[in-house]
């Protein structure tokens, strides 16, 4: 398996005027040719700011460290002039907020040809027909009628099925999808969900699916990724991260997932407390003010991915979820002193 | 948008017959007349003055009488150029401030759309502060010290440029009276380009253009700027019509025969008509500069909706 993207050791820092966020501290990981990978999260756990650092698109008073590497190329510091022929060319990216992202001053045709023009060099004909392709691949009915429309006459479902269709257009090698269903109604959630299956299958394309629902990651992914306060608390297989959770962020995500059984609404589960706050990250464990399992070492070391089963790992003291004891050879990083006098 | 213009124009009209009433009663019951300025006149001949000018009668009386004529296209005699009509005044002066007028709003456009826009893509750095300071320095010097040393510096100790005066009519004659007023305009325009760069630049639209992979050129034309536009045309509306229908302080200062004098004149000498006359003038202009605003931002935003 060739790897498309490769991140090493990649944090973001925000500085604020009340001191430095730690958005995402220290993740790796690759994304094989055609694979789905899905990161799962809360809401501020880093989702979003870890890639749109890879893409170069952090906010003014954002910088990355660290390395992420396109096919081995360095994008972390890369001229803007050359990662603008990588993304929107080789990388793809949709954002969560739909609504809001399209240009509302420009017809939806000029808004999709523009990216053949910049990356294919194509015609104007020769674009608006691959435009077309695109629309339909994507299900918009009419699609050569929307080609003249601009971003306020469409829907938000179809505003979304018009920035997927874009993102497709130069049949990308990496898709990051931004939680692509997040404020769209509940049924078109489920079309685009659908939708997102189907390009699966057709495009060549490895897949990024950000969100915090685990039920859209279930039947999308082939692995998961879990993150909580900027790092990887487990990543694994979907079924691995189902069926053996590892670490007790997974066991409580899983928990607090709303289902049926048999015929009854469980009351929905949440896990307790808030979020970390990303200025005041706890050195050790970021997981430990919330965690049922917290015992001594949480607080004085930072526990390290270690593979459970090859291919499965969880960053946690604990043996198991099974036998909860901490764990005398779980890989970890002293940081009592740091830790205690912060 | 050709209905939507025209009913525009026609829901005017209550506006602007407000705007006269407002000024005429006004106007009225200030203390003091047109004649009152002159050597003490004998009852008689005063009484006569008056019954021609019809100030004998009744104020609301000489309202009626004088919406009726101005109704017309007539504005009646001027108090104090008495050999003139107001509407001549008007049409003579007009030109003279439209000119000096138009010029300055497309220098302030051109120079202050630049600068705006170059302060916002170097947002928080040396360039930016740099066009800002001067932008502020700008806004705060008033015309009446600006104007002035303009005159000092290019017309006098540099002699480039006439001091004052319309001269044979050549450009040469408005350049100081130009810049003069347009200084401020750039200042202004300026700082409100940059802010509609900078928020637009913030945009979730701006992003995406940005991962598309577009140079930066593209998304500054196609992308951002329509949109970051948008505060400066709602602005240039009313102060076209503030700049065309002329600066009281530039005309003084440089000499030049505009209408902007007439209105202060007219109001110091009670001289009902030709402020009447500037009123309406100013009146009209702003009606349809701000009909101009709403058609262009149709023009710039999709979005907006005639109906
Ligand atoms: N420009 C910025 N300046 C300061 N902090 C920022 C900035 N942008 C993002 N952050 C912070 O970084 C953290 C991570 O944000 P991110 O957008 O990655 O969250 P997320 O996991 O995508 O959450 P969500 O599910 O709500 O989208 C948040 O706490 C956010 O407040
Ligand atoms: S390291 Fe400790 S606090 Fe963190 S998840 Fe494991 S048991 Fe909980
Ligand atoms: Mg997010």
């Amino acid at each position: 398996m060739t790897a498309v993207l490769e991140v090493r050791d990649l944090k973001v820092r925000f500085a604020t005027p009340d001191g430095e966020v730690s958005a995402v501290n220290g993740v790796s990981f690759d994304v094989n040719e055609g694979e789905c990978v899905g990161i799962v999260g809360e809401s501020g756990s880093g989702k979003s700011q870890l890639f749109m650092s890879v893409m170069g698109l952090l906010a003014k008073n954002g910088r990355t460290l660290g390395s992420a590497k396109y096919r081995g190329t360095e994008l972390v510091g890369m001229p803007v002039k050359d990662l603008n022929k990588i993304r929107g060319d080789k990388i793809a990216m949709i954002f969560q907020d739909s609504m809001t992202g399209l240009t509302p001053h420009l017809r939806i045709g000029k808004q999709m040809t523009e990216v053949l023009v910049q990356h294919k060099g194509m015609g104007e004909a020769a674009a608006v027909k691959r435009a077309l392709e695109m629309l339909n691949l994507v299900r918009i009915p009419e699609a050569a009628r929307r080609l003249a429309q601009y971003p306020h006459e469409l829907s938000g479902g179809m505003r979304q099925r018009i920035m997927i269709a874009m993102a497709l257009l130069c049949e990308p090698e990496l898709l990051i999808a931004d939680e692509p269903t997040t404020a769209l109604d509940v049924t078109v959630q489920a079309q685009i969900l659908d939708l997102m299956a189907d390009l699966k299958r057709v495009t060549k394309a490895a897949i990024v699916l950000i969100t915090h629902d685990l039920g859209t990651v279930a039947g999308l992914c082939d692995k998961v990724q879990v993150m909580y306060g900027g790092r990887f608390m487990e990543t694994g297989s979907v079924q691995e991260i189902f069926y053996q959770p590892a670490h007790p962020y997974t066991a409580g995500l899983l928990a607090s997932m709303p289902r049926l059984t048999e015929g009854r609404r469980e009351k929905l589960y949440a896990i307790p407390g808030q979020p970390p706050n990303l200025q005041r990250l706890p050195k050790a464990c970021p997981f430990q003010e919330r965690c049922d399992y917290v015992h001594e070492r949480c607080v004085d070391e930072l526990p390290l991915l270690r593979d459970v089963t090859p291919g499965h790992a969880k960053a946690c003291h604990l043996l198991s979820l099974a036998n909860p004891v901490s764990d005398p050879k779980a890989p970890s990083l002293k940081v009592a002193t740091e830790a205690r006098s912060a | 948008m050709l209905s939507y213009a025209v009913r525009r124009l026609l829901e005017a009209i209550p506006t602007l017959l407000v705007i006269v009433a407002l000024s005429f009663f006004l106007m009225h019951s200030a203390p003091g007349g047109p004649f009152d300025s002159e050597r003490v006149l004998p009852p008689e001949i005063e009484a006569n003055l008056k019954a021609a000018y019809n100030l004998d009668k009744p104020v609301w009386q000489q309202f009626t009488i004088y919406l009726g004529k101005a109704l017309q296209g007539d504005f009646g005699p001027s108090f104090t150029y008495k050999d003139f009509t107001v509407s001549e005044l008007i049409l003579t002066g007009l030109p003279v401030s439209a000119r000096l007028g138009l010029s300055a709003v497309t220098l302030a456009v051109l120079i202050g759309c630049t600068l705006g826009i170059l302060a916002a893509m170097r947002q928080n750095t040396k360039t930016d502060y740099s066009i800002m300071g001067i932008a502020m320095v700008g806004i705060t010097i008033p015309n009446f010290v600006m104007a002035p040393l303009l005159t000092l510096i290019f017309g006098i100790y540099l002699g480039w440029l006439p001091v004052a005066g319309l001269g044979d009519g050549s450009f040469r004659n408005l350049v100081l009276p130009v810049i003069a007023l347009a200084l401020p305009q750039i200042a202004i325009v300026s700082r409100l380009t940059r802010g509609g760069m900078i928020e637009v630049l913030r945009s979730n639209f701006v992003r995406t253009a940005h991962a598309k992979g577009l140079p930066e050129h593209l998304i500054i034309t196609r992308h951002t700027l329509r949109a970051a536009m948008l505060p400066v045309v709602s602005y240039l509306g009313p102060a076209i019509a503030g700049l065309v229908t002329g600066s009281v302080v530039i005309e003084q200062i440089f000499g030049l025969p505009g209408i902007g004098r007439y209105f202060v004149q007219g109001a110091i000498n009670r001289d009902y008509t030709l402020v009447m006359g500037t009123v309406i003038t100013y009146g009209s202009l702003i009606v349809l500069m701000n009909l101009l605003v709403d058609l262009v931002y149709g023009l710039m935003d999709p979005r907006v909706r005639y109906d």
